[in-house]
């Protein structure tokens, strides 16, 4: 799966997606694939903040329990509770119906430290 | 295998309950007849559970390498011990002294093994034994009037470790590991400061490695003012060779359903003594016994963690291990451990990919990252099963991808060591030639390959009966 080009990208593997002054947080399919099947989600709470790079919630594989860490500081406005009964989706849609919170940007410069789509390619494939 | 509910057939049952003969007042709405309880005979009950037992596979059945579980041999004698009728008492009886004097002298083995000052054997476990130890280290920065936050713990550790100290109100901060397996010390340095209690490491850890720069770790936590805590679930390799006190830990847990060759998993009890130095005796768990075998408190202990003085049981069966080997038995079973760890690992790196191609202590870590047509840990594992072995510890430490973490323990002989040896080899040529075969495995078991997600997505954990 393509790394779309329209969002930007952490070295822990999660991306966002800005609308205004909202970004939706998701996994990337890089993360997914590595993870296995996805079994559940724990979905922050609304409300809460976080700091960049800071542990937004868990999600829990076959294989494992992963925390999945914040791109950016902020505090979380909406969670995607279709995931509460559709962990599968993390897998099937990373970057679209499986994304997992927004967040109210606190401060955009949080931005300028992610990568674009063309960055974290390069640095997936050095991973590999 | 069918359930007990499903075997049922009602007026087969071996006993009757009688008539309630007492008097009782519960009200009429709140009484039952409808558990719909099985109904077997005498005869099909035995055989249900023997043939459960049958399906069973324990150390008692076969090679069972679970690494970072030390799933050992339990010597029979410690049974012989635990049975002993003079030890059928309760801890309120006044005639248990015998039993005091087995806690108090078993404290002072503990301690002369690990070179601690003090003991206590209230832990119930590994996890309580590390929620115990971070008490103590909140409970002794207090008494010097500090309140510190965090608390270091690297990025191979169980993950009861950040668990235990996240319960103690700390807050979990991670370090790397080193290209060589160990702690990386200038990711230590940077995250050491005044508002870190201390670290909680595992030695040899988790990777099977000994971590060379040890007395530079505790002397760099040290420096900032913080303890350190060791997890000692890896006490095997050490035992009668290095002693943690001598590396700079202040604090430890034993499991001795680990090291100390007591029942190991099934949910049964265990047993995690908590050791520390001099400094901080005064705060393990109130009441501790001693040598006149008479209970004491302290005032600055962090209370009782326990009913009673632990899983009395454990203890005892410990204590029956250590007097049986001896301090000669001990250093033996340490090497042993060693020896046969490092013997696989020789072997299985010429097949598996081996990330730290280094000397281990009693466990090494291979993965899954050489093997062709996307034969996973997973395929693997199931495939053991087959050949009549335990699988392997999979997918841990997860520093790892697709890790098989083993440890062969110190009983097993080299026949043992070899038959698993041949068993992983000719699993890499199927993996080449019937990968097929190996993403169905296991085939000799009562039921094949579980659907692992859907088990975990739709968890059904109750059972129903089919006219409901």
């Amino acid at each position: 799966m393509e790394n779309p080009i329209d969002l930007k990208y952490s070295k822990d593997h999660e991306w966002i997606k800005i609308e205004e002054d909202v970004a939706i947080v998701g996994i990337t399919d890089y993360a997914q694939d590595k993870l296995t099947d996805i079994v559940f989600v724990e979905l922050p709470q609304i409300g809460k903040y976080v700091e960049q790079y800071e542990n937004l919630c868990v999600v829990e594989s076959v294989k494992s329990v992963s925390d999945i860490f914040s791109p950016i500081s902020g505090k979380v406005v909406e969670v995607n509770k279709v995931l509460e009964e559709s962990p599968e989706l993390v897998n099937k849609e990373p970057f679209g119906g499986g994304w997992i919170a927004k967040l109210q940007i606190r401060d955009k410069a949080d931005l300028e430290k992610l990568m674009t789509s063309e960055e974290y390619n390069e640095f997936i494939t050095g991973k590999e | 295998m069918k359930l007990l509910n499903e075997k049922s057939k009602m007026g087969s049952g071996s006993f009757h309950i009688r008539e309630l003969d007492i008097k009782t007042n519960i009200p009429k709405g709140l009484q039952r007849n409808d558990l719909n309880l099985p109904e077997l005979s005498e005869v099909e009950t035995v055989r249900h559970y023997t043939n459960l037992s049958r399906s069973n596979f324990g150390v008692d059945n076969g090679f069972y390498p679970l690494g970072s579980c030390t799933m050992k041999y339990n010597p029979r004698i410690n049974e012989v011990v635990a049975k002993l009728p003079e030890f059928n008492i309760h801890p309120l009886s006044k005639n248990h002294k015998g039993a005091l004097q087995i806690i108090y002298e078993l404290e002072k083995y503990l301690c002369e093994i690990t070179g601690m000052h003090a003991f206590s054997t209230q832990p119930a476990a590994g996890a309580h034994g590390e929620l115990t130890g971070t008490m103590i280290m909140k409970a002794y920065l207090r008494k010097r009037g500090e309140e510190r936050t965090t608390v270091i713990i690297p990025d191979s550790a169980h993950g009861t470790n950040p668990s235990s100290v996240s319960l103690c109100g700390f807050r979990p901060v991670q370090v790397k590991s080193s290209t060589s397996g160990g702690i990386d010390l200038d990711d230590l340095r940077q995250k050491m400061n005044t508002s870190v209690a201390g670290i909680m490491i595992t030695n040899p850890n988790t990777l099977g490695i000994f971590d060379d720069n040890i007395l530079e770790i505790t002397k760099i936590v040290h420096a900032c003012g913080g303890l350190c805590y060791l997890d000692g679930a890896n006490m095997n390799p050490m035992l009668g060779i290095v002693k943690p006190a001598d590396f700079g830990i202040d604090i430890m847990h034993l499991n001795l359903h680990k090291t100390f060759s007591t029942p190991h998993g099934g949910g049964g009890p265990g047993a995690g003594p908590v050791g520390v130095i001099k400094e901080l005796e005064m705060f393990l768990p109130n009441p501790r016994v001693n040598e006149k075998l008479e209970f004491v408190q302290t005032e600055e202990s962090i209370g009782r963690i326990h009913s009673f003085y632990g899983n009395f049981g454990i203890l005892l069966r410990a204590y029956s291990y250590i007097r049986a080997i001896g301090p000669v038995g001990l250093r033996k079973v340490a090497e042993n451990a060693v020896l046969n760890a490092n013997y696989m690992k020789e072997k299985l790196k010429k097949h598996y990919h081996l990330r730290y191609d280094r000397i281990c202590q009693h466990e090494f870590v291979i993965d899954d990252s050489l093997m062709p047509n996307n034969v996973t840990t997973n395929d693997i594992a199931k495939r053991i099963i087959d050949f009549d072995f335990h699988p392997p510890t999979i997918y841990f430490p997860l520093i790892i991808q697709g890790a098989m973490m083993i440890e062969p323990t110190e009983t097993e002989t080299k026949e043992n060591l070899d038959a698993f040896i041949e068993t992983m080899i000719r699993i890499v040529d199927e993996a080449k030639n019937e990968p097929q075969k190996l993403k169905k495995a296991p085939f000799n078991t009562p039921i094949g390959r579980l659907d692992l997600v859907r088990a975990a997505r739709k968890s059904q954990l109750t059972w129903c009966s089919p006219e409901t």
